[in-house]
């Protein structure tokens, strides 16, 4: 299991591929990458701030639930903070588990449980100004769901 | 003696990220209570505790939790990570 709250950005496929090599005991690897949409194309870029050490903390103990939820045999999940640009990846989750419905669940309930319950908070900067990202009623529902 | 920090738009109304504030206050509704009446940036941060978080050393709790043994207490908007 590995975890990396990060301000720089990272290399997708050789995330993956890293996090593939070692999942020999599993049957399925799911993973998930988030980027920064530009909607309406008026997007300048995005600024992701963090809690540093509650966030860590926090991101553990999702991963933790989800390890043994759904007998993981391996969870990743990178996730940065700072300056980002439209089309960015903002974060990753992978997950290995003998079968895909397990890792396809895990990796849903670690997106999940990381939006409203890591301590995350994005500010879009458009050509008129900043604004923060308000939290969505859903993704406070979609916990429920778990 | 407690460590206050602030983030997301509530840091920018306040205008500051970190605190440390001398207080009895026995609970983080009793210390906002306390915040307030010091400057309006407050008063215009804690408008609407509804749309406010709370962490005590670093874990997600509630504005009437006791803040006793607490040594870091966090106010901040509804989390949007992912």
């Amino acid at each position: 299991m590995r975890l990396s709250v990060q301000p720089q950005p990272f290399d997708l496929g050789a995330e993956s591929n890293a996090f593939a090599a070692q999942a020999n005991r599993a049957g399925a690897i799911v993973t998930f990458t988030g980027i920064v949409r530009n909607t309406d194309g008026a997007l300048i870029g995005m600024e992701i701030e963090h809690y540093p050490g509650m966030t860590e903390v926090a991101i553990a103990a999702i991963m933790d639930t989800a390890m043994a939820r759904w007998s993981l045999t391996d969870a990743l999940v990178i996730h940065r903070h700072g300056s980002l640009a439209p089309g960015e990846a903002i974060m990753m989750v992978a997950t290995a588990a003998p079968h895909r419905a397990a890792a396809f669940a895990a990796a849903e309930f670690l997106m999940d449980y990381l939006k409203s319950r890591a301590p995350f908070w994005k500010k879009e900067v458009g050509e008129n100004g900043a604004e923060w990202v308000a939290a969505l009623h859903d993704d406070e529902q979609s916990l429920a769901r778990w | 003696m407690i460590d206050v920090l602030y983030f997301a738009w509530v840091r920018e109304r306040i205008g500051l990220p970190r605190e440390t504030v001398q207080t009895e206050a026995a609970t983080a509704r009793d210390l906002i209570a306390e915040l307030i009446l010091r400057d309006e940036r407050y008063a215009l941060a804690f408008a609407d505790l509804k749309s406010l978080r709370v962490a005590l050393d670093q874990k997600l709790s509630n504005f009437d939790a006791p803040l006793h043994g607490v040594r870091e207490i966090a106010f901040f908007p509804p989390m949007t990570g992912g």
